[in-house]
């Protein structure tokens, strides 16, 4: 039976762990372009890791944490599968270009203010509704910051996913 | 090594190697790999007492991406390797791991049997109703009607039912996961690992290259809505009625694993030999 | 260098005056990520036989199964092109990205251009050590200034017009490949003519149009060696396919499955090779020919089943695309080395038939021929293609009909009006050719059961010295009595030095002797299409005043040389000149060791 968290210990370590997801994710996301040789998307998802990771620095630094506290079961009361800053694994594509990559960064960004949001409203302790509302308005700050990045960035044609060549066999 | 010296917890990223998968973007077999390194991590097995044994095929290519010892064989295979590996070398965790052609195709027979024989292993398939490496055939969990080029208009054959055969040939552990809910597959995993015998696992994992309309999946999915049972009968009449799309453990049983044999005894060869003396 | 005999004996004369080979133009178009150089390449090929030219095309890529590095490797001329030369004239990359591992597939001299992009960076160091001259091109900036085109069809036009093929062959290539909206196609085919005139103003570059043969046959076709093969076996007869994906004979496979179903046959997937095997043996006992295809690992598991089919006396064709070996080996590249396994590899004494293409062309009339010998001796035949022919594509001469179909000797059924008792059918009856009359279930009166089993003629099991000596015999006779024929091998020149060599190697080995030949150096090629059974008293006759044999092949142990010196006296002392895969053997090298090889087994001067 999920349940919201109950202190502001276990409100950070879920945080926290949303942050370290999302540094994987995007790590993983940064590894695979590298090897399909789309290097400046690659280049795009190592940066966002490497924010990610700094907001998780920020958060062990302010809890006096040395690693990551693990997160009970019951706790981990992210409305999907994963935690809502973790971009879903198939929402990239080998011909995917920065603004795909900014759009993915910025969805995930929206998901968890979204998820702060509902938190704050649902928790019934004063210190984690406090400490959800101030990541609430820290993750809008981020969107923000990545819809006028893609601003910047061009926009893809409509077909920037086709590919001439077909698929090869390597086994 | 002095065992009462608590090392640092073992965490994912150990059981993860330098190596970059080939697989394409977008691959469940991405979030396949972080669940099985997110298992071993509860289970807190050095990575070099663990062994992955694999056959061919895209999900197979999984052992070099992790740091445990693995064996990448022939196809279809592997389930037979990992019996010998497994009864030879009790003491080490041994996970299997392969996609829907090498495991139920080629693998078909050696999977029924390794679900009767009963050795403790744990058995990850990566389900994505497709032949992707050599770019698109059916499987034998492909739909009957899904038109490719080897089988134009499809195969017009019913789908293999993976879970219901595991159960029908004895396997004591049988669960279905989602590549799209890595940290659940990641329990399931685990819990495979734990429970004694032949555990299977079988986790959808899309193809988005050959099968990019199993993105609907991630919609389709849903936990199991009764608890795991204990009892084949119970299990195989919830398994008959299955639409391929509940999520957790569906049996847990309690068949004794195929027993450890090695070592056991240890008379001497020469005392063997007077059974020859006159 | 040039060499001549100094023999007093009399020996053959010497060669006539040789012309050079035609001059030809190889090209190389590379890129990742959607660049698709594969389609520039296919439509490059195109385009060069509708300018009546012949080309060959080779492609190579990453371990990536989409968007990772890929290279379209073309060699374009005016006569059917089986090998690639050995430097490339053009490499033109849409992008370096790890383009360095194809470094040695795409070897570059000073004569060679290098052209790549102008915003991609800079080229490779190891390409810009081949002393090639570099160009950089706005190749992705003229493609999105052309309306958003796609940037192989920059390539496309520039590579095309380098190679000298008409920008009006390269424009039809393209419009007739176009499956997409109208209007996508104009901004496409301006980029194709931006492309055309980007090669028409490289200073420095003036290149040669290659002329085309005036007396090109009508009719030619462009295919891949897998198509070849799967049409061979149509056209063999074929009307039956067990099937079992493995790189890199799924195309084969894939080609004759709606090709089969519109001649009225069928085509099964099976669960393994295993099975694929025991199915097509069981198909050919119902009369149907039959044929699988597969590579190393499948012919490895395929190889109990084989030796069925051997005992039973069921004609079936098993195409065995060879791969980098052994065990998994390297999929997508291409060897030599399943020869021993194909000749020798059964247990018990199991004498088979192994027939080799030796080109893209020729995996179709050689398939087509191996139909025809397993069913008319009732024996399994083992193909011996590889992923160089099987996976490339060329332009070919239209195959010639073959002189007759298959015919299985069938068992009719008896007249059972004689009157006098019926005798009882001998499947296995001994015959002088070895060849026995084979019943087609459903027929009445001559019902038997095929076995693996030793057996007697009537086919009841047998562990009788006799029958085993007789039927052993018999299934050795009608191989080796059969009458296979001129197309056993390919036997060129006269002269006392020879190059025998099987498979794709063939066009590099002959163009080899063709430039040694340029050079004064006279050399004799032998390249044998039947490899089992070994046609010894035809080869001592081929080799008929060779003094020495050079035996050349892609694999690392020297598998043809280890066989014909098993089987056979080779005059002199055979040498060996192998490499294994995945680099195929081109033909100056081969010229520079044959060369050196001659000079080596100079006849030694009598003096008197």
């Amino acid at each position: 039976m999920k349940t919201t968290p109950q202190t502001l210990d276990e409100f950070m370590a879920v945080a926290l762990a949303m942050e370290n997801e999302a540094v994987d994710r995007y790590s993983e996301f940064a590894d695979m372009m590298e090897a399909h040789n789309n290097g400046e998307v690659a280049a795009m998802f190592r940066t966002m890791a490497g924010y990610e990771a700094k907001h998780a620095q920020q958060i062990m630094a302010e809890m006096g944490w040395q690693s990551a506290p693990a997160v009970p079961r019951e706790r981990v009361c992210w409305p999907g599968y994963e935690s809502p800053e973790a971009a879903p694994i198939d929402e990239v594509h080998y011909l995917m270009q920065p603004w795909h990559a900014l759009q993915l960064a910025r969805a995930a960004e929206q998901r968890a203010e979204a998820f702060f949001g509902q938190l704050a409203a649902m928790t019934t302790n004063d210190s984690v509704r406090k400490a959800a509302l101030e990541m609430q308005a820290e993750e809008a700050e981020h969107v923000a910051l990545v819809t006028a990045w893609m601003a910047k960035v061009p926009q893809p044609d409509s077909d920037w996913s086709e590919d001439p060549d077909p698929p090869r066999h390597v086994d | 090594m002095n065992d009462m010296v608590l090392a640092a917890p073992l965490r994912a990223a150990d059981y993860k190697s330098d190596y970059k998968p080939i697989w394409c973007p977008g691959c469940g077999d991405y979030t396949v790999l972080s669940s099985l390194t997110k298992a071993l991590a509860m289970i807190q097995r050095p990575p070099h007492e663990v062994a992955v044994v694999s056959g061919i095929g895209c999900s197979s290519r999984i052992p070099a991406y992790t740091t445990c010892y693995g064996f990448h064989g022939v196809h279809g295979r592997s389930l037979a390797a990992a019996t010998g590996l497994k009864v030879a070398r009790p003491d080490l965790t041994v996970i299997v791991t392969g996609g829907d052609g090498d495991g139920y195709s080629i693998g078909g027979n050696h999977f029924m049997h390794a679900c009767r024989r009963n050795v403790d292993l744990t058995y990850i398939v990566m389900d994505n109703h497709v032949y992707g490496m050599t770019k698109g055939q059916a499987s034998p969990t492909t739909e009957p009607d899904w038109d490719n080029k080897l089988s134009p208009g499809g195969t017009g054959i019913r789908a293999f039912n993976p879970l219901v055969i595991a159960l029908a040939a004895g396997a004591n552990f049988v669960a279905r996961g989602f590549s799209g809910d890595p940290n659940g597959t990641a329990e399931i995993i685990a819990q495979a690992i734990r429970h004694p015998g032949f555990s299977f696992v079988e986790v959808m994992s899309p193809c988005v290259t050959f099968r990019p309309e199993q993105k609907q999946w991630k919609d389709l999915v849903r936990e199991a809505p009764v608890q795991a049972t204990d009892d084949p009968a119970l299990a195989a009449r919830r398994l008959m009625t299955d639409d391929g799309f509940n999520i957790g453990v569906l049996h847990a049983g309690n068949r004794n694993p195929y027993p450890t044999r090695m070592g056991r005894t240890a008379t001497s060869v020469a005392d063997l030999e007077s059974e020859f003396e006159l | 260098m040039s060499l001549s005999p100094l023999s007093t004996s009399p020996g053959p004369a010497a060669p006539a005056a040789v012309p050079p080979p035609a001059r030809t133009y190889s090209v190389a178009i590379a890129g990742s990520g959607g660049a698709g150089v594969m389609t520039a390449g296919t439509l490059l090929l195109d385009a060069a036989a509708r300018a009546g030219l012949y080309g060959l095309m080779v492609r190579t890529s990453g371990p990536q199964i989409r968007g990772g590095e890929a290279a379209a490797l073309l060699r374009l001329g005016p006569q059917p092109v089986v090998t690639l030369d050995d430097r490339f004239d053009l490499l033109l990359a849409i992008d370096w990205q790890n383009l360095h591992r194809f470094a040695d597939e795409i070897p570059l001299g000073e004569g060679s251009l290098l052209v790549g992009d102008v915003d991609a960076g800079e080229a490779p160091e190891v390409l810009r050590r081949t002393g090639a001259r570099l160009h950089a091109l706005a190749l992705k900036k003229t493609a999105k200034a052309a309306g958003g085109a796609w940037v192989n069809m920059i390539a496309l036009g520039l590579a095309g017009t380098l190679a000298g093929v008409p920008a009006a062959a390269l424009e039809a290539a393209l419009r007739a490949s176009w499956r997409r909206s109208e209007e996508s196609l104009a901004p496409n085919v301006a980029a194709l003519l931006q492309g055309v005139a980007m090669a028409q103003g490289l200073p420095g570059e003036r290149p040669d149009p290659l002329l085309p043969r005036t007396d090109a046959p009508a009719g030619r076709w462009m295919l891949s060696g897998n198509e070849a093969a799967g049409c061979g076996a149509l056209r063999g007869g074929v009307r039956f396919v067990a099937a079992y994906p493995i790189t890199p004979a799924t195309e084969l496979l894939e080609w004759m499955a709606p090709a089969l179903t519109r001649v009225g046959g069928t085509l099964l997937q099976a669960e393994d090779e295993l099975a694929s095997v025991n199915m097509i043996i069981g198909a050919s006992y119902g009369g149907v020919p039959s044929l699988t295809a597969t590579a190393g690992p499948g012919l490895a598991l395929m190889t109990e089943a084989i030796g069925l089919a051997v005992t039973a006396e069921v004609p079936i064709v098993v195409v065995d695309v060879m791969r980098g070996g052994p065990s998994t080996g390297i999929p997508a590249k291409s060897e030599q080395s399943d020869l021993s396994f194909a000749v020798d590899g059964l247990h018990g004494d199991a004498p088979r038939l192994a027939l080799a293409p030796s080109s893209i062309a020729d995996c179709l009339t050689t398939t087509e021929w191996a139909v025809h010998l397993a069913e008319a001796l009732q024996a399994p035949a083992i193909v011996l293609s590889d992923q160089f022919m099987g996976q490339s594509r060329a332009v070919i001469d239209r195959p010639p009909q073959a002189d007759a179909a298959a015919r299985r000797l069938t068992a009719p059924a008896p007249d059972a009006t004689a009157g006098a008792a019926v005798p009882a059918y001998q499947r296995y009856l001994d015959t002088v050719t070895g060849i026995s009359p084979m019943a087609v279930p459903g027929t009445p009166g001559t019902v038997y059961t095929a076995d693996g089993l030793e057996h007697t003629e009537r086919g009841i099991p047998s562990s009788q010295a006799s029958d085993h000596r007789k039927q052993l015999d018999k299934r050795l006779r009608k191989l080796e009595q059969h009458d296979y024929g001129p197309r056993w091998a390919d036997i060129e020149g006269d002269a006392e030095l020879a190059v025998i060599t099987f498979g794709s190697t063939t066009g590099a080995v002959r163009e080899a002797v063709a430039r040694a030949a340029v050079q004064g150096v006279a050399l004799r090629l032998v390249s044998l299409r039947l490899l089992a059974p070994l046609r010894t008293e035809a080869l001592a006759q081929a080799l008929q005043g060779v003094r020495q044999v050079l035996v050349v092949e892609q694999n690392h142990g020297g598998q043809l040389l280890r066989y014909l010196r098993s089987r056979f006296d080779l005059p002199g002392r055979a040498s060996g000149l192998h490499r294994p895969g995945p680099l195929p053997l081109r033909p100056g090298e081969l010229c520079a060791a044959f060369i050196e090889w001659a000079a080596a087994h100079a006849p030694q001067e009598i003096t008197a």
